[in-house]
C-alpha cells in the first residue's frame, strides 16, 4: 500500500485498471496480462461468481417441488437450488476475490517499481528479461506455481468446503438436489459434545478408544520392534540379512491384502479357530471370538497391529542401532554393567533422543490409522449403543463410514475438525518440547 | 571333551536362533496361507479343515478368462496406467517443491511451509467427498484421469524427505556455479538433481507404489464404476458378503500376483526408505 500512496497518478490508477502503470512505462505485454486477469475476473464474477456469493448466506431458498404459479393458475415443478453446489462454488468465488485483491496489489507494485526505475533513468525490464528471471532469480515462482495450483485445487479448496460443512445441517435428511441444507452455527459441536446423547456417547467412547489405541499401537510397536532389531543385531546371530528380509516381506505385501487376510483367518469360522479345534484346545463347535466380541476384538487389533508394525520399526531402528558408538558399551561392560543396564542407560536414551520426531509422527499416524482398523474388521463388531459406530472404530474410520455409507457430512466434518485440533495440538506440544530438549543438550 | 564342547556350542547357537525362527513362522504363515489358498480347488472362505483337499491353477487362469463380473486384467492395467501417470506428476511436484524450499530463499518461504504443515494435520480423506464433487463439477468423476489428479494433485505437500536430502548437498557447489554465470534453474537441473539420485529413486518408487496399495481414495472416487476400479478396490469387492464364497480363492490368486511385484520393489528400495524416514532425525 506504500507503493500506492507514493506512486504517481498512473500507479494509483493501476488499482482500478490493472496494468495501466506498466503499459504507460513501456511494459506493454506485462500490463496487458494484468488487464486480462482483471477482465477474466469480472467476466467470471458476472457469469457465475457473484451469484454464488450472494446465495452463500442462505445456501439456497428454492426447494425442489410443486409450487403454485399464479400466472398460470396451476402447480408447477420448481427446479430446486443445490445447496452443495452453492457452497462449493461460493467458496471458490471467495478464493477468486482473494486472488483478485492479490493481483490488484501486484499491479500497483509493478507499476510503482517501473515508475521508480524510470525516475532513476533506467529502462524497466522487458518481457524477455522477466521470462529469463523466472529461470533465475524468480525460479521459486515457476517451480511452485503448478504444485501450488494442485495443492489449492485438491487440498485447500476441498478442505475449506468440508470445514464449512461442519457448520451446516448437511446430513442424510438434507441431501441435495432434492433438499436444501443451511447454516446451523455450532449446533453440530454442541450435539457431539453433549446435546445429542447418542452422538455424545459414541463420540466419547470412540475418542477414548482412539487414544488408548494410539498409545498402545505406538509403544508396543516401538519397543518390541526395537528389541527385535537389537536381537538380530546381536554379535552371535548369523544370517542377519535373511532374518531381516523375512520380516520386511510382510510389510512389502500391500496392507489391503495382508489385513483382509488376517481378518478372514481370525474370523469365528476362520483358519485360526479351525487350528485351535484341530489341536483340541477348544471344543469342536466352539470358537474364540477374536473379532466379534468387543474387548477381545480390541486386543486383537492391537496384536495384529504389532504383527504389521514391528517390521517397520525393526527396519528403521536397526540402522540407528548400528550407529551407537561401540566404545560406550565396552566401557559400560568394563564397569560391570549387565545387558539390561546397558539397554536402559545407553541404548534407550540414545534411541529416544534420535527417534523422538519419528515417535511423534507415528503417534499422530496411529490416531489416523485407517488401514489396520478398517481393513481388518471394518471397525466392528457393531455396537447398538453407538451411532453408526463399532467397538474398534477410531474417529477416522467412524468419519469414513459416516460420509461414505450414511452421508452425514456435517457430523463427519465436525469429527474431522476435532481430529485436526487433537493432532495439531499434540504435535505442537511434542514438537516444542523435543525442540527445547534438542537445543539445550547434545547427546553424548 | 572337545566334542562335548562343540555340541554345547551348537546347542547354544540353536537356542539363540530359535526365537527368531519361531517369530519368522508367525510372520510368514499368513503369507504362506495366502499362496496355499490361491491354489486351492474348493471354493469358500471358511473351511473346516486346514489344508486344501485339491490343488489347481484354475484360480489364476480364471482371473484372466472370466472377466464378466470382476475384470482383473482390466484393473491391473488401470492401476498400472494410474500409477505411471501419477508417479511422473508427483515426482516432478515433490522435487520442485522440495528443491524450492531447500535451496531458494524468498519472502513467503516460511509462511508457506507453515501452511503446508497445518494442512497436513487434517485427516487426509476428510476432503475426499469434496474432491469428488469438485471433480464432478468439472465433469471428470469416476475416471482414471481424476484418480491420477487425486494421487498427484496435492503431492507437493509431501516434500519433507526430499528436502531433507537436498539440504545435505553442499551449497558451495551451487555458489561456485552461480559465480560462473549459471542461472538458478541450470544449477538445479545440471548440478543438484544429478547428485540426488537416491532421493529421486525413493520418490519415484513411493509414488509409483501408492496407487497399488491405496484403497480409500480409489473407493471413494470410483464408487460403482467397476471397469475403472484399481486392483485394491476390485479385490476388496471380491470379499464382500455376496461374493466371498465364490471368489475367495481367486482373491488370493489376485493378491499373490499383486504382492510379488510390490514386494520386489519394496525390498529394492528399503535402504532408501530407511534413509528417508530417519535421515532428518539422525542429523538432529
Amino acid at each position: 500500500m506504500r507503493s500506492w500512496s507514493k506512486g504517481d497518478i498512473f500507479t494509483k490508477l493501476s488499482l482500478v485498471i490493472f496494468g495501466l502503470g506498466s503499459v504507460v512505462r513501456g511494459q506493454i505485454i506485462k500490463g496487458l496480462a494484468f488487464f486480462a486477469v482483471e477482465a477474466l475476473f469480472f467476466y467470471y464474477m458476472l457469469v457465475s461468481g457473484a451469484g454464488y456469493i450472494s446465495k452463500l448466506g442462505t445456501l439456497g431458498t428454492k426447494q425442489q417441488g410443486w409450487v403454485f404459479d399464479e400466472a398460470i393458475g396451476i402447480n408447477v415443478l420448481q427446479q430446486g437450488e443445490n445447496s452443495m453446489l452453492i457452497l462449493l462454488f461460493g467458496v471458490l468465488a471467495i478464493f477468486m476475490v482473494v486472488f483478485f485483491i492479490f493481483f490488484a496489489v501486484k499491479s500497483v507494485q509493478a507499476s510503482y517499481k517501473a515508475e521508480q526505475l524510470r525516475k532513476e533513468g533506467k529502462k524497466p525490464p522487458s518481457v524477455i528479461d522477466e521470462i529469463k528471471a523466472l529461470f533465475d532469480s524468480n525460479l521459486h515462482k515457476s517451480l511452485l506455481i503448478l504444485p501450488g495450483l494442485g495443492v489449492f485445487a485438491f487440498t485447500i479448496l476441498p478442505l475449506m468446503f468440508m470445514i464449512l460443512m461442519a457448520f451446516t445441517n448437511f446430513d442424510q435428511n438434507h441431501q441435495p438436489p432434492g433438499n436444501l441444507f443451511t447454516w446451523v452455527g455450532f449446533e453440530n459441536f454442541k450435539n457431539i459434545f453433549w446435546a445429542n446423547p447418542v452422538w455424545a456417547r459414541t463420540f466419547v467412547n470412540i475418542f477414548i478408544w482412539t487414544i488408548i489405541w494410539a498409545v498402545f499401537a505406538t509403544f508396543t510397536n516401538y519397543f518390541l520392534g526395537m528389541l527385535l532389531a537389537l536381537y538380530i543385531n546381536g554379535k552371535k546371530i548369523r544370517l542377519k540379512k535373511l532374518w531381516r528380509t523375512i520380516f520386511v516381506m510382510t510389510i512389502a505385501v500391500p496392507q489391503f491384502v495382508s489385513l483382509r487376510l488376517m481378518g478372514i483367518l481370525l474370523n469365528d469360522e476362520g483358519a485360526v479357530n479351525v487350528l485351535l479345534r484341530t489341536l483340541g484346545i477348544i471344543a469342536n463347535n466352539d470358537s474364540v471370538q477374536f473379532l466379534s466380541s468387543g474387548t477381545l476384538a480390541r486386543i486383537t487389533v492391537i496384536l495384529v497391529n504389532v504383527w504389521v508394525g514391528i517390521p517397520y520399526t525393526m527396519l528403521i531402528t536397526s540402522g540407528i542401532l548400528m550407529n551407537i558408538p561401540a566404545d560406550l558399551y565396552e566401557s559400560a561392560y568394563i564397569d560391570g554393567a549387565n545387558r539390561f543396564q546397558t539397554f536402559r542407560k545407553i541404548t534407550l536414551p540414545y534411541m529416544l533422543f534420535v527417534t523422538t520426531p519419528y515417535l511423534i509422527t507415528q503417534f499422530i499416524a496411529n490416531i489416523n490409522n485407517f488401514n489396520v482398523i478398517f481393513l481388518l474388521n471394518q471397525g466392528g463388531p457393531r455396537s447398538l449403543n453407538y451411532y453408526q459406530g463399532g467397538e474398534t472404530d477410531l474417529l477416522v474410520t467412524w468419519l469414513y463410514r459416516l460420509t461414505v455409507d450414511f452421508q452425514d457430512y456435517n457430523l463427519a466434518s465436525t469429527i474431522g475438525i476435532i481430529i485436526f485440533i487433537i493432532c495439531g495440538g499434540l504435535s505442537l506440544i511434542f514438537y516444542n518440547r523435543s525442540k527445547s530438549v534438542r537445543e539445550e543438550e547434545v547427546f553424548s | 571333551m572337545k566334542i562335548f564342547k562343540n555340541m554345547l556350542r551348537a546347542i547354544q547357537g540353536f537356542l539363540r536362533h530359535l526365537p527368531l525362527g519361531l517369530l519368522s513362522v508367525i510372520w510368514l504363515v499368513p503369507l504362506a496361507w495366502l499362496v496355499m489358498t490361491s491354489f486351492r480347488a474348493e471354493n469358500g472362505a471358511y473351511t473346516t479343515y486346514l489344508f486344501p483337499r485339491g490343488w489347481t491353477m484354475a484360480n489364476y487362469t480364471r482371473l484372466f478368462t472370466e472377466t464378466g463380473l470382476f475384470n482383473y486384467p482390466r484393473w491391473y492395467a488401470n492401476t498400472f496406467i494410474v500409477a505411471l501417470c501419477s508417479c511422473i506428476i508427483s515426482t516432478l511436484f515433490v522435487l520442485m517443491v522440495a528443491y524450492t524450499f531447500s535451496r531458494l530463499r524468498f519472502k513467503s518461504r516460511t509462511p508457506m511451509m507453515n501452511v503446508v504443515l497445518v494442512l497436513g494435520m487434517f485427516p487426509g480423506f476428510m476432503s475426499m467427498i469434496a474432491v469428488y464433487h469438485v471433480l464432478k463439477a468439472i465433469g471428470m468423476e469416476q475416471s482414471l484421469a481424476s484418480l491420477v489428479l487425486v494421487y498427484s494433485g496435492g503431492a507437493g505437500m509431501s516434500y519433507y524427505i526430499s528436502k531433507g536430502f537436498f539440504d545435505t548437498v553442499p551449497r558451495s557447489m551451487d555458489e561456485a556455479a552461480l559465480l560462473d554465470g549459471a542461472t538458478r534453474s541450470q544449477v538445479m537441473w545440471k548440478i543438484v538433481l544429478p547428485m540426488s539420485k537416491p532421493t529421486i529413486t525413493y520418490t519415484i518408487l513411493t509414488s509409483f507404489m501408492a496407487p497399488w496399495v491405496d484403497f480409500i481414495f480409489a473407493s471413494v472416487i470410483m464408487k460403482d464404476r467397476y471397469e475403472n476400479y484399481t486392483i485394491a478396490v476390485g479385490l476388496y469387492r471380491m470379499l464382500e458378503r455376496e461374493n466371498i464364497y465364490e471368489f475367495y480363492t481367486r482373491f488370493c490368486a489376485g493378491a499373490v500376483l499383486i504382492a510379488i511385484p510390490i514386494t520386489i520393489l519394496f525390498i529394492a528400495m528399503q535402504k532408501y526408505y530407511v534413509g528417508g524416514v530417519t535421515g532428518g532425525a539422525v542429523k538432529g
